[in-house]
């Protein structure tokens, strides 16, 4: 690879049942790039976690994922309420979750910590009333 | 262990074989899928009560080998159709989580 490749994905926000088709997509093509497999896993894990979060508090968004030959970015982008305090939802076990999607095996409060966990860059942008950005990296 | 000997177990019912030569890594039980993203093995059977399109797009992005679910539960139709083209192996039994791993485990001795 010696040029950068983009990928871009638009997160529907009313499909549950979808969440994880991007990042499923984005995990076979860096299969097909022959990225490393430890990678990868680091990606989709935190592309998942990053994607099922749209669905369930941001009403969706889109997805970009740049591969390099140093690194694989990921920019998740919404238009939902924002993160009031990043800090406390950075702790594993706080969740702002229905009851809905816990039923479904979700929001435990391990999203976001899981997101920081597999990547190794992070950065959150929230305005409230705006939406959120999250920006990870994982090195190659 | 080949995922064939778990797909043979007569306490399992075989919803969609997989891939039956897949070698199988380890035995993993989780029903929080965040947890199950982040911890199940590559190539391991993950036994679960939660059948939801959720957990095969778990097993997916993890690669697992063969989703084994207890207590009686199943998947829709159109999810089972998804495993069949993702090459995920699905089983249903009606034992519960513990009593399942462990058939799998003196079974293959993993």
């Amino acid at each position: 690879m010696s040029d950068e490749l983009t990928f871009n994905y638009t997160i529907d926000g009313d499909d549950f049942t979808r969440a994880g088709e991007a990042s499923s997509a984005v995990k076979n093509k860096l299969k097909m790039l022959g990225v490393d497999s430890d990678a990868i896993r680091k990606v989709a894990i935190a592309m998942y976690e990053g994607e099922i979060n749209m669905v369930i508090h941001a009403d969706g968004g889109a997805i970009t994922v740049t591969v390099s030959d140093e690194e694989i970015t990921m920019i998740l982008a919404d238009r939902g309420p924002g993160i009031p305090d990043v800090e406390k939802a950075m702790q594993e076990g706080f969740s702002t979750a229905r009851e809905e999607v816990r039923s479904l095996g979700f929001g435990a409060g391990m999203g976001l910590p899981n997101m920081k966990r597999y990547t190794d860059e992070m950065k959150i942008d929230t305005v409230i009333g705006e939406g959120t950005t999250i920006t990870m990296k994982v090195h190659l | 262990m080949k995922l064939q000997t778990i797909l043979d177990l007569p306490e399992c019912r075989v919803l969609v074989k997989g891939q039956p030569d897949r070698e199988i890594s380890r035995i993993f039980c989780c029903d929080l899928l965040s947890i199950a993203m982040s911890k199940a093995p590559s190539d391991g059977v993950w036994v679960t009560v939660m059948g939801n399109r959720n957990t095969l797009a778990v097993a997916t992005l993890t690669d697992v080998a063969c989703i084994v679910l207890a207590e009686g539960v199943s998947l829709d139709e159109g999810t089972l159709e998804k495993a069949g083209e993702e090459g995920i192996a699905v089983l249903s039994t009606e034992l519960p989580v513990f009593d399942i791993a462990l058939e799998i485990h003196e079974a293959g001795g993993i």
